[in-house]
């Protein structure tokens, strides 16, 4: 089980996702979690390694690097990445929950159910709504949620995103205060706030996410509340056809005439 | 996710690009990002452990090395590759949403068989409307993280050179030391290499831009020489329902060729004759 195992399993979620949704787990995919593969765990290789303290007191160097990198940063974001990418999971979860029901039903040979075979309803996308949007919804704020607590964490450990080259350590057996050096620390700075950086936009994905959940929530409520005084009748969704037709056609040709017109 | 999962979410959007785009996209990965990988990484993978000072004095190795190549060039070369490549997935995602417009469409228009759904999953979309925007501006930023990145290996790195002696003396060292690079002449190959398949890169995506303009001016041109096409057809009849079916018909006509086929073949629509505006 690997980062690409973790990628076949959130692909499948991304179907049911919207717009934001998916530009998310891009960005999370190939701005995170590829950049820590291919870059920063090469940088992170050597932290102890190349830990170097000025001074021949056996187990003063281990004892210093401990004191300074409880856990490292290689860490703290494969487990951040981990815990952010699974709330899609509980909507994985809802849309396979309705699916066995869309089966059972068809299976009853219930008439209400509209699919011609199981196929169908293997393939259909569901629309987030009803139960779905609350699920969906909670995922997101879980997501925030986690990376919020992640980006507190990093501050509150390692006291702002700087790595120092020098740190002065005098934890017991050192000697006394003690001069040890940090591995790379210009490039692991570089990387951490590359990290930072991704990581709010990732946060800012996700609050444009439910924003536009929320919003879309209120108009499909508002547009119930005033269908429901209208009487529906046969000519109306003719005509609500037609429209959305003109508007599919003419918004998707609307942007050639606006590109080419004189 | 590595460069592998990275060239498979890539060779989609090659479906869409132009020829200048699938040849840049080819070089990126066979003569930058396979190079990288298969020899790039083992030059510069003993870089810190086999950089060397005439000192005892303990940290002055890690200082030097960290004052001399604040990041290294691997890492440099990677996240360019990255941002560089990553512009593609604009217009992967703009082909998805015109895909799914169509098939809504089709849906609309009652030909939502699977045969349809496929052949609106298949076919190429013509870069041609917002979907030029769209490629245009993924073709600059392209050019802009290449032009980013080169003059951020000029400034860390001046002259490309990697040099095999360098003098260091930041704190602990205890006075002007004498430190000597891992293999200074492979990295300088190496280093010059990428930075020729580099400007190759820019020249192709430059290629690229002057061939979208031209090709969109000179469409623009035939445009405006066909008489029977502008806006008096447009604002002739406004609310009829037939000026409506002629609208929709033309814009079927405008339409990418396998829909309007596809629509043509199933519902007998008349063409009033070929205004293809995007063509």
């Amino acid at each position: 089980m690997d980062w690409g195992a973790l990628h076949t399993i959130l692909g499948g979620v991304n179907k049911h996702s919207t717009s934001i949704g998916k530009i998310w787990l891009t960005v999370l995919f190939i701005f995170r979690i590829m950049i820590l593969v291919v870059a920063a765990e090469r940088v992170w290789g050597d932290e102890q390694d190349d830990f170097v303290c000025n001074t021949l007191q056996p187990g003063c160097r281990n004892v210093c690097y401990d004191h300074f990198f409880p856990i490292s940063h290689i860490r703290l974001w494969a487990l951040q990445l981990i815990f952010v990418s699974t709330p899609a999971l509980l909507v994985a979860m809802h849309v396979a929950y309705r699916r066995h029901e869309k089966k059972k039903q068809f299976r009853k040979g219930d008439q209400k159910c509209e699919y011609k075979d199981i196929e169908e309803i293997r393939r259909q996308r569901f629309r987030i709504e009803g139960s779905l949007w609350w699920t969906y919804t909670s995922s997101i704020f879980f997501r925030l949620v986690f990376e919020a607590v992640f980006m507190y964490a990093f501050y509150f450990m390692y006291d702002g995103f700087r790595m120092p080259r020098l740190m002065k350590c005098n934890a017991w057996p050192c000697p006394n205060t003690v001069d040890c050096f940090v591995s790379r620390p210009t490039e692991k700075t570089v990387f951490t706030i590359f990290m930072i950086a991704v990581s709010s936009i990732c946060i800012l994905l996700n609050v444009a996410e439910l924003c536009y959940l929320l919003v879309k929530f209120f108009l499909r409520r508002s547009r119930k509340a005033g269908n429901s005084k209208q009487q529906p009748n046969h000519e109306n969704k003719e005509e609500t056809k037609q429209n959305e037709m003109n508007e599919l056609i003419s918004d998707s040709c609307q942007n050639t005439v606006i590109g080419f017109s004189s | 996710m590595n460069w592998a999962g990275l060239y498979t979410v890539l060779s989609g959007v090659n479906r869409h690009s132009t020829a200048i785009g699938r040849i840049w996209l080819s070089v990126i990965f066979i003569f930058r990002i396979m190079v990288l990988v298969v020899a790039a990484e083992s030059v510069w993978g003993d870089e810190k452990s086999a950089f060397t000072c005439n000192t005892q004095q303990p940290g002055c190795n890690s200082v030097c090395y960290d004052h001399f190549f604040p990041i290294s060039h691997i890492r440099l070369w990677a996240l360019q590759l990255i941002l560089v490549t990553t512009p593609a997935l604009l217009v992967a995602m703009h082909v998805a949403y015109q895909q799914h417009q169509e098939k809504k469409l089709l849906v609309l228009t009652g030909h939502a068989d699977a045969r349809h759904m496929e052949e609106v999953k298949k076919h190429k979309m013509r870069i041609a409307g917002s979907l030029w925007w769209t490629y245009v501006c993924s073709v600059v930023f392209r050019l802009l993280f290449e032009a980013v990145f080169m003059y951020i290996f000029y400034m860390l790195y001046p002259g490309y050179q990697m040099m095999r002696l360098v003098k260091c003396e930041a704190y602990p060292c205890p006075n002007t030391v004498d430190c000597f690079i891992s293999r200074p002449t492979e990295k300088t190959i190496f280093t010059v290499f990428m930075l020729v398949t580099s400007s190759v890169c820019i020249v192709l995506n430059m290629a690229e831009l002057i061939y979208l303009v031209v090709r969109a001016c000179s469409r623009r041109s035939q445009h405006n020489s066909n008489p029977s096409s502008g806006k008096g057809s447009f604002y002739g009849h406004k609310h009829s329902s037939e000026y409506k079916q002629n609208e929709i018909n033309q814009l079927l006509t405008e339409q990418d060729g396998s829909l309007k086929d596809m629509l043509r073949r199933n519902s007998g629509l008349q063409e009033k004759g070929d205004r293809c505006s995007a063509c």
